[in-house]
């Protein structure tokens, strides 16, 4: 796959003259070495946000979902607002490691595997809500179409919460298999530089027995284009298809055709300010600055810039549309967004997601490492106001003026949330330590070719 | 079936006569079966130590025993009926034709009981009058259930035994004869002839007992006035339905004036219907009053006036009908619509009708003289209403008497006084002076509590007893269960008491035999519940000087703020303070539930200071008045009332009971305080206190927002002149760019199937008969085991009424208004300032009400979204909900256009957190045994009471019949609790149905028809009556 040739013009993907010695000792360091006072700090912080969520979880499940904030009109909140965030935030993986694997993208090989650890654990997050937001949980398995002894009863094939039963489960075990295919020769590399017995025999069985030879590596290549090509699909299809609960309702606002290639922009542009948060960090902490460079966070401010425009004119777009439909509920709809009682949510929204990423035009700002973290931190917020506001505003104020209200969370909502977030953390830290967080075989592949030890050998001999 | 084809194994089957196939035939086992082979082993079977016989036993005994160890049946302690009573069979319902008469409530009803329990109360639509239940007769079957009614009588709050009371009392009674000490009897109004008699007896016997009637909300006045005019203590009954114009000055004749049940007859001239090429009639309604009244939401022409001005304009309606000048000014624009009212009045001569609810003697005297100029048909004196009788000055006197030791002992019956009277401090020290004092009650109420002696009394399921409503109109009551607790009847005691062998039921037998009934056997006329016979007819003619009245009315006046105090629909006097369906029974004008509160305009609010606000989540709030009466002062909250006329302020009765209330039930305040000289208008200072208040209110938004197609009305006039797709046409939706009308199949997603076969139910609601009275959400409450969720519950928006009755007012001054302006917006900015300024009321606005239930959608939004498929369409047109199979995700409840379902945020039953009735063991008693309790994490709605639909359809079954025509006619709970006739109930597929015909009518919508999902509960057009002619 990997060619030996780069333009002298491309910049180079791995800086500080390293060998393949080097990359490996580098990518290594953080599972061989140990833990600093900061990754406790931090783990210690995620795992207490982590059992508090727990807790509330616990409560809601043996007290009943009235111990959220929701009513009669309000039937979903902060529930799914986080469930289509989290599962947003793990479409970047998927793009990155996927879509741009068949691009042939070679920025993406510093990034893909933390990328895809993070869509993982961000839809292990997503799944929960589906579950917990259920009245009786215990009966979640209602949803799969196993064959029972009720006699004809069977999942009803027209509900949109079925297909995202199907969506969700799909894309978890796609990226599972796609990440975990990537991950064997680099497990292998651990295995092989284990010296404690314990350590070696983990990494031996996580690593398939991955020996390294030519067959191998082929098989390997093999697999990985064919699960990009199975996981691409996946990434329009499950967002597509969380839009379908909202967009094949009644309710004003959510009934919506233009919601599925939003959705998709929108998660995308989630997912990528995510990995620049997570990103920036680690190459700091892990020691990772000359193979997460400058430019792989120029390139994915970008990425944020462009979705962030799409996004921008898909508000722009419904807004035209509310009031060139004619629809009174529809134009009620958009105008209470923008102007109702929640019209902070939505002007949140609007700075976070539209008017924070124009930013980037400038390359100063954009190649910025401080700014580019503060605007992925502010663009996830924007999105979490998104997905707030088109499910909260649409339902505050719909058809019946009798029945509008207001929702607002309670300790528990909050609880959750904030918990889904210190698992998320308490999971990617303990990934971080244990796991190769950079593709080093695919790095490797192209060290000779983007190396800037190598690009400058090759401008100086030609 | 049906098969006659032949398998044959060989040709020699054919022939008949083969030995062969004979012998076939004739064995069954051919060859020999291997016996010998397996009894070879005999002795090894033998020796071994389990055989199979053995080894089956010890399977059987080890898979018993497993299975018996693994699960414990739950123990469900039932006593069988050793033998059963005739009438009861298990999931029968019976019905038992009863009357109640608490002294507030009177109506006759039927009882459903279930196994021997009651469980419902229906309308007992056989009687001429007061057959409809309102919405607190319907939840009166909870309060029998009530965990705190007395177990058996008390003395000083120990328990006693009624042979002691009687004794006692007796002893008791008989000594302050011999001194020639005066009793008192003080009870509530019964309108019972037996009863009267007995207490006839009574008095005859004791000389020294006096008899005074209390009726704690007092139409003492009104009684006065008649007695003067007429010359008998009574009120006059009124025929609404008579009347093409009703003037109402004060009177909330919708609601509980003069004791209620007026509005069937209202309503039946209230619904216009065009026959042949005739116009459509209805009558006009003006209603000139202070506080927003249901019957003032129901008016044609509403005019906000304080209690001062209502009693300027009633003498000025009189001085421009009699042509006679009287004092008094009044706004010009109020006197242009008196003239009005006036020439109405006159050009609807005997078919006008003047009615009002000012507390003065003056006002009702009035109107008589007005009703009797216009020859009213609507007005009748000769018929009494004999359901208020209570006298305010013997009560006045009573108090008084008992502190100054004249009255030396006192038997209170159906009263309350120690909650009730405004100056209850005296009252308690005067009952505390009395020799004895014994009280009649089911509850240790605050006059129990300081009573001697309490005697336990039964509810009135529990009773005999027999009334006079209206002249001539007898109604029995009578038990439909045994007492549940160790209660005594108020009569049977005072039998005892006489040493009469006789029972109150003898009592009733001999009097109805002997007096009342004619032609009719006693079990027939207990069997129907009610008799009709003659009755003497007034002969007496108006004797007052109507001129002096309307003088002195004329010269009321007021320089501070008047505050006119009201009966509010779900608590009325407050008798049921602890029945948690009334609690949590939203009021149909504020919306409120479990409070009352100070009804405040909104321009008074401002000038005092006073505020409404909702809170993040929506609640309400408010922050508190100080309200000052003759130095006595209330700490009340506010509602900023629109309508309420400036210089008024409202409080309703029946709040603020603490005894024997429940805690969470202990709601509001008790404005019998400010009920000085049992004057329902009285004078008040206002301070604010800055303190905040918390309301749990179910519709938090109050106006329609321009939305004319969720409430389509019209005017009479355009209803009569123009053509159907002037006032009510189809709406249409875009298809290709192309207007299209919304039912046509061109527009529709789905494929249509054949809906003419079997039932097809239907409801009809037609918004000129909704009053708004709840009875129907009551109903429902009752039939479907609705659970009641508490004031903090409902502040969340977490009520669980399947049914309710939306009310909207109108931002302008009508709602035409409204959808001009909003059809008028231009514009971004316009927008953005208009539908900001339609969110609050007008001033005084049009009011609207709109039942609203599960509408029962064919193309249902909530169907398709449900992963589960737990809702889903039968067959039958209803939208079903399978409890059992629902996980609680509640997108069929966003996917609700209409917003009807209802979750289950908690477990509502056996759950310490919401103890209400299904909490306990008694309360729980109630629940109608054929509805399903939900668990806590699913949805519900209302099922167009299914359980009755399909009795009907098994019991036709089982008699081998089709169901009849009309046979599903009001099977559903509130269009059976309905008086008006405002919903109707049944099967379209039966051209005989009522609902059939009236979905034929032309005045018939949708609600929200642009949505598509063709609902099986179809409106009918409001038309007001507002042209001015």
């Amino acid at each position: 796959m990997a060619s030996h040739y780069e333009s002298p013009i491309r910049k180079p993907l791995v800086t500080g003259s390293k060998s393949y010695h080097d990359v490996t000792v580098d990518i290594a360091a953080a599972v061989e070495g140990k833990a600093n006072k900061q990754w406790w700090i931090v783990f210690s912080i995620a795992l207490t946000l982590f059992l508090w969520g727990l807790g509330c979880m616990v409560y809601t499940v043996s007290t009943g979902i009235g111990t959220w904030g929701l009513n009669k009109t309000v039937g979903w909140a902060w529930d799914i607002t986080n469930f289509v965030w989290w599962v947003g935030i793990g479409h970047a993986g998927t793009l990155i490691s996927a879509v741009l694997l068949l691009f042939r993208q070679k920025w993406r090989m510093a990034i893909n595997r933390s990328a895809e650890a993070m869509t993982i654990f961000s839809v292990i997050q997503a799944g929960l809500f589906p579950i917990i937001h259920m009245g009786r949980p215990w009966l979640a398995f209602w949803t799969l179409p196993i064959p029972n002894a009720y006699g004809s009863l069977w999942v009803n094939f027209n509900s949109p919460l079925l297909w995202d039963v199907f969506a969700i489960s799909t894309y978890l075990s796609v990226s599972l298999v796609f990440w975990w295919t990537g991950l064997l020769p680099d497990f292998a590399m651990i295995r092989d530089r284990a010296v404690k017995p314990f350590q070696k025999k983990i990494y031996s069985l996580v690593s398939f027995g991955w020996s390294g030879r030519a067959k191998d590596w082929q098989r390997f290549e093999e697999v990985s284009l064919v699960l990009a090509g199975l996981a691409t699909p996946l990434v329009l299809s499950v967002h597509t298809i969380v839009s379908f609960d909202f967009a094949t309702s009644v309710i004003p606002g959510w009934h919506t055709t233009i919601f599925p290639p939003y959705f998709v922009a929108g998660a995308i542009f989630s997912g990528f300010a995510m990995v620049n948060t997570l990103l920036i960090i680690m190459r700091k902490v892990s020691n990772l600055e000359n193979y997460i460079t400058i430019q792989h966070i120029e390139l994915m401010n970008i990425v944020i810039m462009i979705t962030g425009c799409i996004v921008g004119t898909a508000y722009i777009t419904e807004l035209f549309i509310a009031w060139y439909s004619g629809v009174e509920y529809e134009q009620y709809a958009f105008l209470n967004r923008a102007t109702g009682p929640y019209w902070w949510a939505y002007w949140s929204m609007m700075t976070c997601n539209v008017f924070s990423p124009q930013f980037m035009w400038i390359k100063k700002l954009r190649t910025s490492i401080i700014f580019s973290f503060i605007i992925s931190i502010v663009v996830n917020i924007g999105m979490w106001f998104e997905r707030f506001v088109i499910i909260v505003t649409s339902l505050h104020r719909d058809y019946l003026p009798s029945s509008w209200t207001m929702f607002s969370p309670t300790f528990v909502d909050i609880g959750i949330f904030l918990g889904t977030i210190g698992f998320f953390f308490v999971l990617f830290l303990l990934y971080s330590r244990t796991f190769p967080v950079i593709a080093q075989a695919e790095v490797k592949t192209i060290l000779k070719s983007s190396g800037d030890n190598y690009k400058k050998l090759r401008d100086k001999n030609g | 079936m049906g098969n006659h084809k032949k398998y044959w194994k060989s040709e020699a089957e054919l022939s008949a006569d083969n030995q062969m196939i004979t012998d076939l035939k004739n064995n069954e086992f051919p060859e020999q079966l291997p016996i010998d082979s397996f009894n070879a082993h005999k002795n090894s079977l033998h020796n071994s130590n389990t055989n199979r016989r053995d080894f089956l036993k010890y399977l059987g005994f080890s898979t018993a025993a497993a299975t018996l160890a693994s699960c414990e049946g739950p123990v469900n302690r039932s006593i069988p009926y050793v033998v059963q009573p005739e009438r009861i069979i298990p999931g029968i319902a019976n019905y038992y034709a009863t009357s109640i008469a608490d002294g507030y409530d009177f109506a006759n009803v039927l009882i459903k009981t279930r196994e021997g329990r009651p469980i419902k109360i229906e309308n007992n639509t056989k009687a001429k009058v007061k057959s409809s239940a309102n919405a607190r007769v319907q939840a009166s079957v909870l309060s029998m259930y009530d965990s705190l009614r007395l177990k058996g009588p008390t003395k000083d709050g120990q328990e006693t035994t009624w042979k002691q009371l009687n004794e006692n009392i007796a002893a008791q009674l008989d000594s302050l004869k011999n001194s020639n000490s005066e009793v008192v009897l003080l009870t509530q109004t019964f309108a019972s002839p037996t009863t009267e008699q007995i207490i006839k007896d009574f008095t005859d016997k004791y000389s020294n007992i006096k008899h005074v009637v209390y009726d704690s909300i007092s139409d003492s006045k009104a009684l006065d006035a008649f007695e003067i005019a007429y010359g008998k203590r009574a009120l006059p009954t009124y025929n609404f339905s008579q009347a093409d114009v009703i003037v109402s000055v004060g009177a909330d004749f919708l609601g509980d004036w003069q004791g209620g049940g007026h509005d069937s007859q209202y309503v039946k001239g209230r619904v216009p219907i065009k026959k042949g090429n005739k116009k459509a009639k209805m009558s006009k309604h003006f209603q000139l009053e202070s506080n927003m009244s249901i019957t003032g939401a129901n008016a044609d022409k509403r005019i906000s006036l304080t209690p001062t001005q209502q009693k300027i304009a009633l003498a000025k309606i009189y001085g421009y009908l009699f042509n006679v000048k009287v004092s008094g000014s009044l706004p010009e624009l109020i006197e242009i619509s008196l003239k009005q009212i006036v020439k109405q009045l006159i050009k609807a001569g005997n078919r006008g009708l003047i009615v009002t609810g000012i507390d003065d003697v003056n006002a009702h005297l009035l109107t008589y003289a007005i009703n009797d100029f216009l020859k009213s048909l609507s007005f009748n004196r000769d018929r009494l209403s004999l359901i208020r009788s209570g006298n305010d000055k013997k009560v006045t006197d009573l108090t008084n008497d008992l502190n100054s030791g004249k009255v030396r002992g006192i038997i209170m019956c159906g009263v309350n006084p120690v909650y009730t009277l405004p100056n209850s401090k005296d009252f308690i020290s005067g009952i505390k002076k009395a020799n004895f004092s014994l009280c009649f009650s089911m509850k240790n109420d605050e006059t129990a509590s300081h009573s001697k002696w309490v005697a336990a009394s039964p509810h009135y399921f529990e009773s005999w007893g027999d009334n006079e409503m209206v002249s001539g109109n007898f109604s029995l009551t009578q038990p439909t269960i045994r007492p549940l607790f160790n209660t005594m009847q108020f009569q049977d005691c005072l039998l005892n008491w006489m040493g009469s062998s006789e029972s109150f039921y003898d009592k009733i037998r001999a009097n109805w035999e002997n007096n009342i009934l004619k032609n009719v056997s006693w079990n027939q006329a207990l069997h129907d519940g009610f008799y009709e016979t003659s009755f003497n007819k007034l002969t007496s003619n108006l004797k007052f000087n109507s001129l002096k009245c309307a003088e002195l009315l004329s010269k009321a006046r007021s320089n501070s703020i008047e505050l006119v105090l009201y009966s509010k629909t779900g608590l009325g006097d407050g008798q049921q303070a602890n029945n948690p369906w009334l609690q949590e029974f939203p009021d149909p004008i504020t919306r409120v539930s479990w409070d009352n509160y100070l009804t405040v305009s909104k321009k008074d609010a401002q000038k005092i200071g006073l505020k409404n606000q909702n809170v993040a989540n929506g609640a309400l709030d408010s922050n508190y008045a100080n309200i000052k009466v003759n130095g006595v002062s209330l700490k009340v909250p506010v509602i900023i009332q629109p309508g309420q006329a400036v210089g008024s302020v409202g409080l309703a009765f029946g709040y603020g009971k603490i005894n024997s209330v429940k805690k969470e039930m202990q709601v509001g305040v008790n404005a019998y305080n400010l009920y000085q000289n049992f004057n329902s208008t009285q004078n008040v200072e206002i301070n604010v206190i800055d303190e905040t208040h918390e309301f749990a209110c179910v519709q938090l938004h109050n106006t329609l927002m321009g939305r004319g197609d969720i409430i389509k009305e019209t005017t009479l006039e355009v209803f009569n002149t123009k053509k159907v797709k002037d006032w009510n046409a189809i709406t249409n939706v875009s298809l290709n760019h192309i207007e299209t009308p919304v039912n046509s199949p061109d527009v529709d997603l789905w494929d249509e199937f054949d809906r003419s076969i079997g039932h097809h139910f239907n409801l009809s609601i037609d918004l000129n008969a909704c009053t708004g009275c709840g009875a129907c959400v009551i109903a429902c409450h009752a039939e479907n085991n609705v659970p009641v969720v508490g004031k903090t519950e409902v502040r969340r928006s977490r009520d669980m009424h399947w049914l309710r009755i939306d009310r909207y007012y109108s931002s302008e001054d009508t709602f035409k208004g409204d959808n001009t302006t909003k059809d008028e917006i231009s514009g971004l900015s316009d927008s953005l300032s208009v539908f900001g300024e339609m969110e609050s009321p007008s001033d005084n606005p049009q009011v609207v009400f709109q039942p609203v239930m599960c509408q029962h959608c064919n193309h249902a939004p909530c169907e398709t979204v449900c992963p589960v498929a737990a809702t889903s369409h039968g067959r039958q047109g209803q939208n079903h909900m399978a409890y059992n199979r629902c996980i609680g995700t509640r997108y069929c409840a966003n996917n609700c256009p209409y917003k009807v379902r209802r979750f289950n945020w908690f477990l509502y039953n056996n759950n310490d957190e919401f103890d209400f009735n299904m909490n306990d063991d008694l309360g729980k008693m109630v629940l109608n045994p054929d509805v399903v309790v939900r668990s806590r994490g699913v949805m519900e709605k209302c099922s167009f009471c299914i359980q009755s639909t399909q009795a009907v359809i098994l019991k036709a079954k089982k008699e081998g019949r089709p169901v009849e025509k009309g046979e599903f006619n009001d099977t559903c709970a509130c269009s059976a609790a309905c008086s008006t006739g405002a919903m109707k109930f049944g099967d379209i597929n039966d051209d005989q149905s009522e609902v059939f015909k009236l979905k034929e009518s032309e005045r018939v919508y949708h609600l929200l028809d642009t949505v598509g999902t063709k609902p099986n509960v179809f409106y009918h057009v409001k038309i007001r009556n507002t042209d001015e002619t």
